[in-house]
């Protein structure tokens, strides 16, 4: 095999194929009344999301509106404490506090170029509900964000932001009323109104090409991260680059640039809630079986009768029974690995942070900090780890957390 | 080509087929072989049988609802197995089990398939299932077994896909109604009746049923008006909720339908 096309074929590996499939993961398994709207958007993204002028927009968006570039700050003194180069990539720092806006702003642009008047959106922790909500009313469109009843109430600030920024918040009442159900409900209103409708899913996760166009749209953070460690190190690639995963978009989009360079190792950190065996996990990559969810086959937490599992995670954003099929691949072609912090080692991954950095990262973000002492690192070693929001949400979690550990 | 027990029933119900669904499990399991004797005698022409799942994406609250119950039951694909085979000892009411593809993949697909043939059931309804991957990888699976499949289309189908669905249903066309999830009340609109029409107009090969939002005599005739027959569900869960006898909730029910 000549170089070239050893070259091609490493490329395109975890890629998605036209029809949305990672290796045997991904695809479209939706009900024929969400085809039109589907076949819709995987006809036209690649062509809208690449033409000039879309690019234009989108990068002043993330510029003037967002704050982008995000920095790239090397943390001392976790450097220190796991004896490597610790960098911390900030999409805390983002408007609205979350990774989540970069994919909003690309979709709620391409909303516009389909010319639909109504978005619906799902959300776990609220950052990607606060994120829709807000490039809406910078939009002027209409928004309706499903949210898990239990959310709402773990999360009750963005729920405030939300309603401030002009979205209507409608609770998602079935099953275990967190974000898997927020999604089915979502995916209903779009059968209900898919003339009018555009749904900004917000994770990696849906029908093709739900997965990779999130993922395009998050790709700004390993396109930073290049240019940032070259400038700093002088190489453009980390050893190891470290993101928590749910559905997976702040993961999707560090990786991006990286997904075929095998010099740096990937890393998910996924939520085992009370612990992996515990019957109260989110580990969904370790736990789960290959299924379909959301419209997508994936790895998911489910039954012997392909009845999905309710996950369990204290962090909103991360209890989600599913993975991406573009991790899903990642993982079971070992090219991402995987490993699984507990609620209590999220918490002190927070105050960790916090106390020693002066950075308080949102619950989720902490199960990728929670990790970093079960890679085997050495001094040279440059880790790039994705913090992807900060952790005003959170408060009261924390608080309530601190006075049950301190009441004990 | 797929069993032809549906395509029977549908032709000799002379354009008036009542296909009647209900959720496998509720009101609870032991109504399971009651409520498809009941619809037989009642007069139903077909049953749809929902297995029920966690997450019925294209179902309003009505069977999510119902759907929750009757996994709480304790209901699963074995048990109903169990049941639908004792049903088919005393019944020939072509039985059509409706599921998402989840629950077949992790069954394993040709093992439920086997079991649905062994069982007396007569074809499939799996609404997330993409023609092209049932083309692809398990119409010669559902051949091997005689079952038939039954696709849907919606007003937002193309009038490629509804070929392509003619060409590949081997049970009938399940016309959706509107662009909408299941169990929506009100009558039929103008715009519905230009969509029936239109369809109607293509002269397909395959039976075509009208469902989602037939729920009383006047929208289940509208809806024979324009096609071989029409498919109740949400509503007759709802006369469900309340019965104590599921005989007579049955009858009584299909009497205000047809």
């Amino acid at each position: 095999m000549s170089n070239t096309n050893a070259v091609n074929t490493t490329i395109y590996k975890y890629h998605p194929d036209q029809d949305g499939f990672y290796g045997p993961f991904g695809g479209a398994y939706i009900p024929e009344m969400l085809h039109a709207n589907v076949a819709e958007l995987q006809e036209v993204y690649l062509s809208i999301i690449q033409e000039p002028g879309f690019k234009q927009e989108f990068d002043e968006l993330l510029r003037d509106y967002v704050g982008r570039p995000s920095p790239l700050y090397l943390a001392k003194k976790l450097s220190a404490k796991y004896n490597a180069n610790i960098y911390l990539k900030r999409e805390d720092l983002n408007h609205t506090g979350a990774h989540k806006i970069n994919n909003t702003i690309g979709q709620i642009l391409l909303a516009k170029r389909l010319k639909k008047k109504r978005i619906i959106a799902e959300t776990g922790a609220g950052q990607h509900g606060v994120a829709t909500a807000t490039v809406c009313a910078l939009m002027g469109l209409e928004c309706f964000v499903y949210m898990g009843a239990v959310d709402i109430e773990r999360q009750a600030p963005n729920v405030a932001r939300m309603k401030m920024l002009g979205a209507t918040v409608i609770p998602a009442v079935s099953g275990s009323k967190t974000l898997k159900d927020a999604t089915n409900e979502a995916i209903r209103d779009w059968i209900n109104n898919a003339e009018n409708t555009h749904y900004i899913i917000g994770s990696a996760i849906g029908p093709h090409p739900y997965p990779d166009m999130v993922t395009r749209f998050q790709s700004v953070i390993s396109e930073e991260i290049k240019w940032q460690l070259q400038q700093k190190t002088g190489k453009d690639h980390p050893d190891y680059l470290v993101a928590c995963v749910g559905g997976g978009s702040n993961a999707a989009g560090a990786f991006y640039h990286y997904l075929h360079d095998d010099r740096v190792q990937l890393i998910l950190a996924e939520a085992a809630g009370l612990g992996i065996d515990s019957g109260e996990s989110a580990a969904t990559s370790i736990l789960g079986t290959e299924g379909i969810i959301h419209g997508c086959m994936t790895l998911l937490m489910q039954t012997d009768d392909g009845q999905i599992v309710e996950p369990y995670s204290l962090s909103a954003g991360l209890d989600y029974p599913g993975i991406g099929p573009m991790h899903a691949h990642l993982i079971t072609s070992k090219r991402a690995k995987v490993h699984a912090a507990t609620d209590d080692e999220a918490m002190q991954a927070v105050i960790e942070l916090s106390k020693e950095e002066g950075i308080i990262p949102a619950l989720e973000t902490a199960h990728a900090l929670a990790i970093l002492d079960r890679l085997d690192l050495s001094k040279e070693d440059n880790v790039v780890v994705c913090l992807s929001g900060r952790g005003d949400k959170d408060l009261n979690t924390f608080i309530t957390y601190l006075e049950e550990r301190n009441g004990k | 080509m797929g069993n032809n027990s549906i395509r029977e029933k549908i032709s000799a119900a002379n354009g008036r087929a009542l296909n009647v669904y209900f959720t496998a499990g509720y009101p609870t399991i032991k109504s399971i072989a009651e409520l498809i004797r009941s619809l037989e005698d009642a007069g139903a022409d077909l049953i749809e049988l929902g297995m029920p799942y966690s997450d019925p994406l294209a179902d309003g609250i009505t069977i999510q609802n119902s759907s929750k119950i009757a996994l709480e039951n304790g209901l699963n694909l074995k048990i109903l197995f169990e049941h639908i085979a004792e049903a088919r000892k005393t019944t020939s009411i072509p039985i059509i089990m409706m599921g998402y593809f989840n629950q077949l993949l992790q069954f394993g697909v040709e093992d439920f398939l086997k079991l649905a043939a062994n069982n007396g059931v007569a074809g499939m309804i799996i609404p997330d299932l993409p023609m092209n991957i049932y083309e692809r990888d398990y119409k010669s699976l559902f051949e091997k077994y005689d079952l038939s499949i039954s696709f849907l289309i919606s007003p937002m189908t193309s009038d490629e896909r509804i070929k392509q669905a003619d060409r590949l249903s081997s049970g009938f066309i399940y016309v959706v109604s509107q662009s909408s999830i299941t169990g929506k009340k009100g009558e039929i609109s103008e715009a519905q009746k230009s969509y029936f029409d239109r369809i109607e107009s293509m002269n397909l090969k395959s039976p075509r049923l009208i469902g989602f939002g037939i729920h009383d005599r006047k929208s289940f005739d509208t809806a024979c008006t324009y096609s071989d027959g029409a498919i109740v569900g949400s509503a007759f869960i709802r006369a469900l909720a309340n019965s104590e006898d599921i005989s007579k909730t049955t009858h009584s029910f299909i009497q205000t339908i047809k």
